[in-house]
């Protein structure tokens, strides 16, 4: 289901991979994944825990060698290289510093093998802990870190060499909140300045749309989409990617004409109906934040009536539960404080609200089908 | 920025690492083959040897059970194995409760001196097991001094043997309680008092299934070291025959192969149940507690902590006495008419044909086992656990390295005898060698070291080798320059875990010695049969002091000397 559209042409791909599959047992970790990454492009592989994005981070980097498929750097067929005939450089969770090593002798770990002059092994360390905003520091060693240095200290260990790709395995996962928004900001803001290739694998959809270039939203060992994270966001291509990217409320519906929906004995019109057959069962989801309540004029498209059953309060913003007066479908959506306020919105209002065409997104999965795949 | 620029060419060094890529896997699937080769012939092919011996006649030919019945249908032999039995369990009834509730005074009491108290339960483990046999004889014997006690019965016998067995195996339970009674949560306690439960309650329903599994993993690791025992009988037995005395006069004595192959056959089974059961208890020992347990935080209590410090006092001083009293006597005139001090019994040329030799071979065998048996174990247990070659091998070799812990040291030389002395094997001609006598000291305590190893390997990040990949390192670089220096102190454990044993086992080598490579603690067996009892007893003394002197060493070296090279660890 790759979105070719964003799929540049082959030539410029620097990583290419085709038709991968990796089996462990019974269970199919990916199957037939196919995907080129271009030079210089960040891109995040984005999923649930178990839906591959490790296990294919971890065949581009040679440490878990697929079943089938092909992989290619820079123009090399490296499918079957071991990760030392790769050319990479990799940071995992657990940052992974050799803790009898100072900062400076970890930077260095892979120079000292390159036969670089001492000098020059010197100057290098020293321009990478410059980099990474850790001057200075090269004596101590891990443990006298905290952890959003020593996943700085990998980070420079990682670049040290060079590497064509750099590969991060969850790299913010085991930082706090705080940290992991700064270290955000520097990996990127570093990635920009040096260019390098880099492949992210992370489970936080947020890192993902903040971070990336380039989203691959994978589940059950496929992709599900590839798309900037404004597109993998406005245009989710399946229900899956868009539960799993923000936040969505699902409804049951048919498909009654061209550009007509019927849900919950109500009639609404959307702008895509991806063509589907008229009288298909489909799934409409809708992001809370589209609901509109305000300046709504007599003749807007898709105007109801809606009951408030329930208030949550998230601070900047409230997310109501919303009851259709006809059908009882239950909408989720989320008000500005300001809304609030202004409109004085309190439990057990009736509220007109509209739900715009193009906010309406039409999935031909079942609702049934979605909800098993989710316990899945 | 200089970096995006400052890429070295590259073109030379992929060549170079195109060279050096498949030596990397080379190297480590030569080191598990290596490995493996190693275990196959030091563990498995002696087994075998053994097995197959039980099920051949004298001149070779296949019998069948033959072997078994002729062993079961002489009442002498059968009477050795409900013999050994019953010594086996007796020991275990006594020894239980006694370790017991000494480890539940060193974990769960505020008794003071726990450190001391628990070196000295450990004393034992740095004897040879007939060491507390030859204390024995001097107390209770023709001519000890507390005689009187056992009301005229005769300490050679089961009397003797229980006594010594208890000292010897007391160490090990209580090595086994206390982990048992320390892994516990102290949550548990908190909610049991906070629902006003009482004392005893508490002690029945929180404190007993908290340690069920260790005292069943203890009961059957004491039953297995006695039945499997050879040093104790052999000294204290008198008449009363046990397996383990049955095998060496079978062998040694009479030449019978086959006889003493059943009942080697018959001493593997309480060791593979024991085995068995120890496996099995781990796996629930660990799910038992899960990682948000808080440790169990004992609170002062006068009364009941000095009641236990009475205990301990009196056990500590019986286990003490039972090694101490073989030492005093080594350095005695002629027990009992003259007791004045005299370094006389020393002079082991005046009782045993080797002379000083016997210390000096052990003290080589036990450095050599030591050193060796550390690079073998340790680098093996490094390239099964995190070298990615030859996956069905490295699983095979685990699963041989697992086996020793299984096999008796009686029953482990006895398959040395079998395969090593075959006139077929081109490798007899390391029988009788220091060779051999290294080699099945390194197997026979294979599987301790090898199991220390893989937890000090398995705590250390498991993306090294994954890193050094990426960074073009290979993995022998990464090995020495980190994984080494981490682990430091799990390889220390066990040189000096292989030393000590390497001292003071007796079982395992009485068949394999030779006129040059006779053992210190093999003299000790030779000087007791000749009557040279205090000679033997000085010669013990020479192990234990040795011994404990290695582990002093290995205590400054670990607290003063390691810790400047471990600075690292601390914040």
């Amino acid at each position: 289901m790759t979105a070719d559209k964003t799929t540049p042409p082959s030539d410029q791909a620097y990583l290419r991979i085709e038709d991968l599959t990796k089996r462990f047992g019974q269970f199919t970790a990916l199957d037939r994944i196919s995907l080129d990454i271009n030079q210089g492009e960040f891109v995040c592989f984005l999923g649930p825990s178990g839906c591959g994005k490790t296990t294919l981070l971890r065949a581009i980097a040679g440490l878990d060698i697929q079943d089938e498929g092909r992989i290619s750097m820079d123009g090399r067929d490296v499918s079957f290289s071991p990760p030392a005939a790769r050319d990479f450089g990799i940071v995992f969770q657990s940052y992974a510093l050799f803790p009898n090593l100072t900062v400076a002798d970890n930077v260095s770990y892979g120079l000292v093998n390159q036969r670089w002059s001492r000098q020059n092994i010197r100057d290098r360390v020293a321009e990478l802990l410059e980099l990474v905003g850790l001057p200075e520091q090269g004596d101590k060693y891990p443990v006298q870190l905290s952890g959003g240095q020593q996943q700085r200290v990998a980070l420079a260990r990682a670049l040290a060499t060079s590497p064509g790709l750099l590969l991060l395995d969850e790299p913010l996962s085991a930082l706090d909140a705080r940290v992991r928004l700064r270290l955000r900001e520097q990996i990127r803001e570093l990635q920009r300045r040096l260019g390098v290739t880099t492949v992210m694998v992370t489970h936080d959809q947020e890192e993902a749309l903040t971070m990336a270039d380039r989203i691959v939203v994978m589940n059950h060992g496929v992709i599900e989409q590839v798309g900037t994270p404004a597109d993998v966001y406005a245009n989710p291509a399946t229900a899956f990617v868009a539960d799993f990217v923000g936040t969505m409320s699902f409804f049951e519906g048919k498909l009654a004409a061209p550009g007509q929906l019927t849900l919950a004995g109500i009639n609404l019109a959307c702008a895509d109906d991806r063509g589907l057959t008229p009288g298909s069962r489909v799934t409409v989801g809708l992001r809370p934040e589209e609901v509109r309540v305000r300046n709504l004029d007599p003749d807007q498209p898709n105007t109801m009536q809606v009951r408030v059953d329930d208030l949550e309060y998230l601070g900047a913003f409230c997310r109501a539960r919303l009851v259709t007066e006809t059908g009882g479908a239950v909408i989720l959506a989320d008000f500005s404080a300001n809304l609030m306020r202004d409109m004085a919105v309190s439990l057990n209002q009736t509220l007109t609200v509209s739900l715009p065409p193009e906010s309406l997104h039409v999935f031909a999965t079942p609702i049934e089908d979605l909800a098993s795949e989710e316990a899945a | 920025m200089s970096l995006t620029v400052s890429r070295q060419p590259t073109g030379a060094i992929s060549r170079r690492r195109a060279l050096l890529i498949p030596s990397e896997n080379f190297v480590a699937g030569a080191l598990v083959v290596l490995l493996s080769a190693f275990l196959l012939i030091s563990i498995a092919l002696p087994l075998y040897a053994l097995l197959s011996k039980s099920f051949l006649n004298r001149q070779g030919e296949f019998v069948g059970l033959e072997n078994y019945a002729a062993y079961f249908a002489n009442p002498i032999l059968v009477d050795s194995l409900f013999n050994s039995l019953f010594i086996a369990a007796l020991s275990t009834a006594i020894v239980i409760p006694l370790a017991f509730t000494y480890a539940y005074a060193l974990t769960r009491t505020c008794m003071p001196a726990k450190p001391l108290f628990y070196a000295l339960a450990l004393l034992p483990l740095f004897a040879p097991s007939l060491m507390s046999a030859l204390s024995l004889v001097y107390i209770f014997g023709n001519q000890g001094f507390l005689r009187g006690l056992l009301f005229g019965n005769t300490i050679y016998g089961p009397i003797g043997i229980t006594i010594a067995q208890v000292t010897y195996t007391f160490p090990h339970a209580v090595l086994i309680l206390v982990t048992a009674l320390g892994l516990s949560d102290g949550r548990l306690y908190e909610v049991a008092n906070a629902l006003g439960t009482p004392k005893t309650r508490i002690f029945r329903t929180v404190t007993l299934p908290g340690a069920q599994y260790g005292l069943i993993s203890a009961s059957f690791v004491v039953f297995t070291l006695v039945i499997t025992d050879f040093g104790i009988p052999k000294v204290i037995g008198g008449q009363y025959n046990v397996l383990a005395t049955d095998v060496y006069r079978a062998v040694v004595g009479q030449q019978n192969f086959e006889r003493g192959a059943v009942v080697g056959m018959i001493l593997l089974v309480p060791a593979v149940l024991a085995f068995a059961v120890d496996r099995l208890v781990n796996r629930r020992q660990v799910a038992l507690l899960s990682a948000r347990a808080v440790p169990y935080q004992p609170a002062p209590n006068t009364a009941r902590d000095m009641g236990f410090v009475a205990y301990c006092l009196v056990v500590a001083f019986l286990v003490a006495a039972a090694l101490g009293v073989a030492v005093w006597a080594s350095f005695i005139t002629y027990w009992p008419w003259n007791l004045s001090f005299t370094t006389a019994n020393y002079n082991f040329p005046r009782f045993e044909p080797a002379g000083w030799n016997p210390y000096f071979t052990s003290v080589k065998m036990a450095a050599l086992a030591s050193i060796i048996g550390t690079v073998v174990i340790f680098t093996g247990a490094y390239v099964i656990e995190k070298t990615k070659a030859f996956p069905m091998a490295r699983g095979f070799a685990h699963f041989l390295a697992m086996l020793p812990v299984a096999v008796p040291g009686l029953v482990l030389g006895l398959g040395y005898v079998f395969f090593f002395n075959a006139p077929w094997n081109p490798l007899n001609i390391f029988y009788a060698t220091l060779t051999i006598l290294v080699v099945n000291t390194i197997t026979h305590f294979f599987t301790v070291s090898h199991i220390t190893a893989l937890t000090a390997l398995k705590q250390i990040d498991r993306e090294f080798e994954s890193v050094s990949a990426s960074l073009k390192v290979p993995f022998w670089n990464t090995f020495r320059r980190v994984t080494v220096p981490i682990c430091l102190p799990a390889i220390l454990d066990i040189a000096v875990y292989l030393f000590i044993n390497a001292m003071t086992t007796v079982s395992a080598v009485i068949f394999l010695y030779g006129a040059h490579t006779k053992l210190a603690s093999i003299s000790i067996v030779h000087m007791d049969e000749a009557g040279f009892i205090a000679a033997a007893a000085a010669m013990a003394t020479l192990i234990v002091a040795t011994s404990i002197g290695v582990k002093a060493l290995h205590i400054v070296l670990d607290r003063y000397v390691l810790a400047r090279f471990q600075f690292w660890r601390r914040k």
